[in-house]
């Protein structure tokens, strides 16, 4: 499954929010059907590093490179990002009120591919993925994310990745504030589109390893203070989940101290 | 569904409407204001001694009343400069060969006869100072329905025109009204009998094509007991330098029981000023709802209002405003609660870009003895960029202590994370600030028509191109 070119390379990325340094020199490399998980403390800059991905106008990038698929993805705009298959689920997705998740995916999706759809064909797509996220019919015709649960906010998220098939996609703390019914759905919507899309990185960000236990990761990286300070495979995240981010006070200070 | 049209670049001006015909007309009286122009006027109609009387006395309170100074600046209208009547062409045609050929082009080009023939119950057609067309379908013409020009209502049913003229809005109401009391011309008479149900709009379209030109369109309409009507009103003018002004009064009468829908879009050129009021008197168990779109205009004071006069009477007023650069939209409405158990709702929504100006302006009151009345108004204004500005001011004044009110109030602008979140979603920012926007005006949108409804969304769309950076 996994491509031999990466699809993500980021090297000595530094960026900062207000003046204030965030990102101290992240590298990482994600190839076409891998499955990464990037924990860390609050405040690390995990969120950050998404946002940064994703092109957030507030994130500046002081240094470093990120290529995307062989091109400088600094150097696009959010939307041409995202239109080249750069996803990401949001932890906190804004509302549109008066715009149903239907019309939104509708634009969105031609956005995506470029090409028209036929309404039949997009409802199509829909039903498949509404029916995928445990969601009734009616939820499409709902105003996006306006007056929404916690859980159906998120089951929104990844309905949206289920439509736009994304190359590679970043899940920002999609598990966080899941109860564990509304967790294994989504959990089972990402293994399914992992699976549907061979080629389709994934970066899923999470505080805790609650949602480890259902999605199962290729890499698993921990990340203190703007930096990942270790890298492994899935025996990391049950480490972290015995012994806590204590683990890495050290690396912590260590990287105080090099700021 | 507009919503999902990806819309090609549409090579339009802003203003689609501002073309403008060579200016024909076979009365044009001198320009100003005069007792010999409104003398001219009533002549010119071979009114009964009555409405000349009537007219002269609203001048009278006209020359009375001081320019409002409460709402928008309304110093740079100047009377003198208006032409306060111009005929167009002889008579009113009942089909579209009768009407001359150039005023026929005039409203090809607006679309009128199309929409006539898919989807309205008639049409009525306003060029200048008079109704060119009017006609109505048979079917409903022969159910009793009276659908003229309120010439016509006049000359041809002049007691029931009577027993109504100005009884909802009387000459000294306001300066404007009795302006428009001086010098009306033109608007519809709608008479529709007990228990009728015109299910599809009847609509009536005013056009202004000469420079300076006042219009000032007058009209009645009576919904008897039990019966329904919705009408829809659209304006537009050619852009002139000079300023154009429109004074309208809209009068309804909404019997027991009966349900009455009012819709207009002005899209009026930003050359125009619009002082209009209209004003519904609703009865036992009956229903008014006014819909009021005001996208054009230089400047727009218009409160469309419901008088709640019998039990259970209800009234309903959504309103639209969008105001661009060098557009002052004064808009909003009033709801006067007179018996018990009235019930209103004002939904107001508002859009300000590059210097515009909106303000809602509202009144809801609670008269003595009309208890268990309700009311809730919600208005939301939208900021488009930092020059745009907008106000509120609503009055609420309560005589019954068991009156249950609520007023919502939100200012928003387009947010930095919205706009994220759209972008992220492959929209490219403009196409992403169209999205909020058409969100917003969703709850007005989706009670038009939906020529209209397309319609408003395309202005949007229009408005939002190239409005980044």
């Amino acid at each position: 499954m996994t491509d031999e070119k990466p699809l993500l390379t980021i090297e000595d990325l530094h960026a900062s929010v207000e003046g204030n340094e965030i990102l101290r020199g992240v590298d990482l490399v994600v190839r076409g059907g891998e499955l990464h998980a990037l924990m860390g403390p609050n405040g690390s800059g995990k969120s950050t590093l998404a946002k940064v991905i994703a092109g957030h106008p507030a994130y500046e990038v002081t240094g470093g490179s990120i290529t995307y698929r062989g091109d400088d993805l600094l150097a696009l705009e959010v939307d041409e990002r995202a239109r080249r298959g750069v996803f990401m689920a949001f932890q906190y997705p804004s509302d549109i009120p008066g715009v149903t998740i239907a019309q939104f995916l509708r634009q969105s999706v031609v956005a995506r591919t470029g090409k028209e759809i036929s309404v039949f064909d997009f409802y199509d797509d829909l039903q498949k993925a509404m029916e995928l996220l445990e969601v009734d019919e009616k939820f499409a015709e709902r105003f996006v994310n306006d007056g929404f649960s916690g859980g159906e906010k998120k089951r929104n998220e990844i309905l949206q990745m289920a439509m736009m098939k994304p190359e590679l996609a970043i899940l920002d703390e999609t598990d966080s504030g899941l109860d564990i019914d509304a967790l294994k759905i989504v959990a089972r919507g990402v293994n399914t589109l992992h699976a549907e899309l061979e080629k389709m990185g994934a970066l899923i960000i999470t505080h805790y390893q609650r949602i480890l236990n259902y999605i199962t990761p290729d890499v698993v990286h921990v990340m203190v203070r703007g930096r990942i300070v270790e890298s492994g495979d899935r025996t990391l995240a049950e480490k972290l989940e015995a012994e806590g981010y204590e683990l890495f006070r050290g690396e912590e200070a260590a990287a105080g101290a090099a700021s | 569904m507009p919503h999902d049209q990806t819309v090609a670049a549409l090579n339009l001006d802003e203003y689609k409407y501002g073309f403008k015909d060579p200016e024909k007309y076979v009365f044009k009286a001198e320009k100003g204001l005069s007792k010999r122009v409104v003398e001219q006027i009533s002549a010119m109609k071979e009114e009964p001694d009555w409405m000349r009387k009537f007219r002269l006395k609203a001048l009278e309170i006209y020359e009375r009343k001081p320019v409002p100074t409460w709402g928008a600046d309304l110093s740079g209208l100047n009377m003198d400069e208006i032409y306060f009547y111009v005929k167009p062409s002889e008579g009113e045609g009942r089909s579209w060969d009768e009407v001359p050929e150039d005023i026929k082009r005039t409203f090809d080009r607006l679309g009128i006869p199309e929409a006539e023939r898919k989807s309205l119950a008639g049409v009525g057609a306003q060029y200048e100072s008079e109704m060119v067309y009017h006609k109505i379908k048979d079917e409903l013409a022969d159910q009793g329905v009276i659908f003229d020009s309120i010439e016509d209502g006049l000359k041809n049913h002049p007691d029931l025109f009577r027993q109504y003229f100005a009884t909802v809005i009387p000459p000294h109401d306001n300066k404007y009204a009795a302006l428009n009391s001086a010098v009306w011309s033109g608007g519809s008479f709608i008479y529709v009998p007990p228990g009728v149900e015109v299910d599809i709009p009847l609509q009536a379209y005013f056009r202004v094509n000469s420079e300076k030109l006042g219009q000032f369109e007058r009209t009645l309409i009576i919904a008897d007991e039990g019966a329904k009507l919705h009408y829809i009103e659209g304006c537009t003018a050619p852009t002139y330098s000079t300023d154009s002004f429109h004074s309208g009064v809209i009068e309804i009468v909404v019997n027991r029981g009966a349900n009455v829908r009012y819709t207009t879009i002005q899209n009026w050129s930003n050359n125009m000023y619009n002082l209009v009021t209209q004003r519904a008197r609703v009865g036992e168990d009956a229903r008014m709802a006014w819909l009021d779109g005001n996208l054009g205009s230089k400047v727009t004071m218009k409160y469309p209002s419901c008088f709640l006069m019998e039990r259970g009477a209800s009234g309903e007023i959504m309103s639209i405003a969008y105001a661009g650069a060098g557009q002052h939209q004064d808009a909003g409405g009033k709801m006067i609660h007179a018996a018990p158990y009235t019930t209103s709702e004002i939904v107001s929504k508002s859009i300000s870009k590059g210097g515009g100006r909106s303000s809602y302006r509202g009144l809801v009151k609670v008269e003595k003895g009309a208890h268990h009345a309700s009311s809730n108004v919600e208005c939301d204004a939208l900021l488009l960029d930092e020059k745009a500005r907008t106000d509120t001011y609503p009055y609420i004044e309560i005589d019954e202590n068991d009156a249950s009110i609520g007023h919502e109030a939100t200012v928003s602008k387009i947010g930095d994370e919205q706009l994220f979140y759209l972008m992220q979603r492959g929209l490219g920012e403009d196409e992403a600030r169209t999205m909020v926007v058409r969100g917003f005006i969703e709850p007005i949108s989706k009670n038009l028509p939906l020529e209209y409804a397309v319609e408003l969304n395309r202005l949007v769309e229009l408005e939002m191109e190239g409005s980044v950076g």
